[in-house]
């Protein structure tokens, strides 16, 4: 609403101290599936250079001839980088499914009383599936 | 004990002495006593409570006067007493510190809805809410997402316009039969809009939404749920359901909702918002759907 005068943070973001579980749970929501969003797109680009391989298009990888498209995924996977973000990928991707479920349930108006408590639930799970799944990710890399 | 034991024999003189020149009456050396210990405990209550004083933040803005267009915050000490709340403690700091603070307030009793503020970061009544619940400073500053007038006073136009334009009024045209006939409303029915019901209109919903805030012309969760109570009335025909159901389901209508359940949140009388506002999405649905 107009505002006549600036309050400072009073408005705005500046506030998050004092957001709710509802609240956390709406702009995790958001930036996952902002995230997510974005990792569609990268993923459609990157593959889509890795397309010749199709045609038998070969490139130079550690000064081995192989196709394009092995080249491409062994070339990402070999990056640390890219691990740790596979690894912010299925945090994410954990994230959304878990507080989606929450959000069909409160669409559907079960268990409403106890959004607060599904949040935090959804919050630990995800944890815990990002943390067992550090292993497998960077194996090769890290590990 | 002891000393009221010595000056018992005196009392008992007192009346000897016919003009009681220099003496008082029995009766008026007992009040006087009686007020003197009276004097000492409230005093001994005092210094008790001496160091609990209320330490209150409040927003200060006036347009009007030149010097105070620029927002501040003005501090308050307000000696605290047991069951003080936040209404109470800015009615000392004006009565007895700046008469010029401005602020709603009425009954008291969290019914009128007038005095809802912004405390420490929450939408709250501030009859409603204990000093002792709360953290210090205490920080009291007007609804955010509203325009202030002056110090906590919000302007509530706009609330109030999107409070009238679900229509809530009654508007069930076909009446019972008979001249003294009732349109009585199923206890299982009156059971379901009960909570809806107790909204007092002070515009905390409103101000917590993150939605609203952003979106001028959503209705709020506020007049959603006065729509609510309408729309689920069994008293009210099938159509003007409907007609109801027109208007809410509008861009800036239930849809806008995106559960963040804020409004629940700060509900003063504990209704249940997000609830009232699925299920009216949930029969928006329905009235849609249809499987042929």
């Amino acid at each position: 609403m107009s505002q006549s005068y600036n309050r400072g943070l009073i408005e705005d973001f500046g506030r998050w101290k004092e957001f709710s579980a509802g609240m956390w749970a709406w702009i995790f929501h958001k930036f996952t599936g902002w995230m997510l969003i974005g990792y569609l797109f990268t993923h459609i680009a990157v593959l889509s250079t890795a397309i010749g391989a199709a045609d038998g298009q070969m490139m130079m990888l550690a000064g081995e001839e192989v196709n394009v498209y092995t080249g491409t995924i062994q070339g990402l996977e070999s990056l640390f980088i890219i691990r740790v973000l596979e690894v912010g990928l299925l945090a994410v991707a954990v994230f959304h499914i878990l507080n989606g479920v929450r959000l069909l349930m409160v669409d559907l108006g079960i268990g409403l009383d106890s959004q607060d408590k599904s949040f935090y639930a959804s919050l630990i799970l995800t944890g815990v599936i990002t943390v067992a799944s550090v292993p497998t990710f960077l194996q090769g890399v890290g590990f | 004990m002891s000393t009221q034991q010595q000056e018992q024999p005196e009392t008992q003189e007192a009346p000897k002495d016919p003009e009681m020149k220099g003496q008082q009456s029995p009766q008026q050396e007992r009040l006087d006593k009686k007020e003197q210990g009276l004097a000492e405990a409230e005093s001994v209550d005092e210094s008790d409570v001496e160091g609990e004083s209320v330490h209150l933040k409040v927003f200060r803005y006036d347009p009007e006067v030149s010097g105070k267009q620029e927002p501040r915050f003005d501090e308050f000490h307000v000696p605290f007493e047991k069951g003080m709340t936040v209404l109470d403690a800015l009615i000392f700091a004006r009565d007895e510190f700046d008469s010029s603070l401005t602020f709603r307030h009425s009954c008291r009793q969290a019914i009128c809805g007038s005095d809802a503020f912004f405390i420490n970061g929450s939408q709250q009544l501030g009859c409603k809410t204990q000093i002792s619940d709360l953290q210090q400073p205490v920080r009291v500053e007007p609804l955010p997402h509203q325009e202030v007038v002056k110090d906590l006073v919000v302007d509530m136009d706009h609330f109030y316009d999107q409070m009238h334009a679900v229509e809530p009024y009654f508007q069930q045209e076909d009446l019972p039969e008979g001249d003294l006939e009732e349109q009585r409303q199923p206890r299982e029915n009156r059971e379901k809009v009960k909570m809806s019901t107790r909204c007092i209109w002070c515009g905390a919903c409103m101000s917590s939404c993150n939605i609203a805030a952003g979106d001028n012309q959503y209705l709020g969760p506020a007049a959603i749920n006065k729509a609510y109570k309408f729309a689920m009335d069994e008293r009210e025909d099938e159509e003007i359901k409907e007609h109801r159901l027109r208007i809410l389901e509008q861009e800036h209508g239930v849809w806008r909702c995106q559960t963040q359940f804020s409004c629940t949140e700060v509900c003063p009388k504990d209704i249940p918002l997000t609830e009232h506002i699925q299920e009216l999405k949930r029969e928006a649905v329905k009235k849609n759907l249809k499987f042929w």
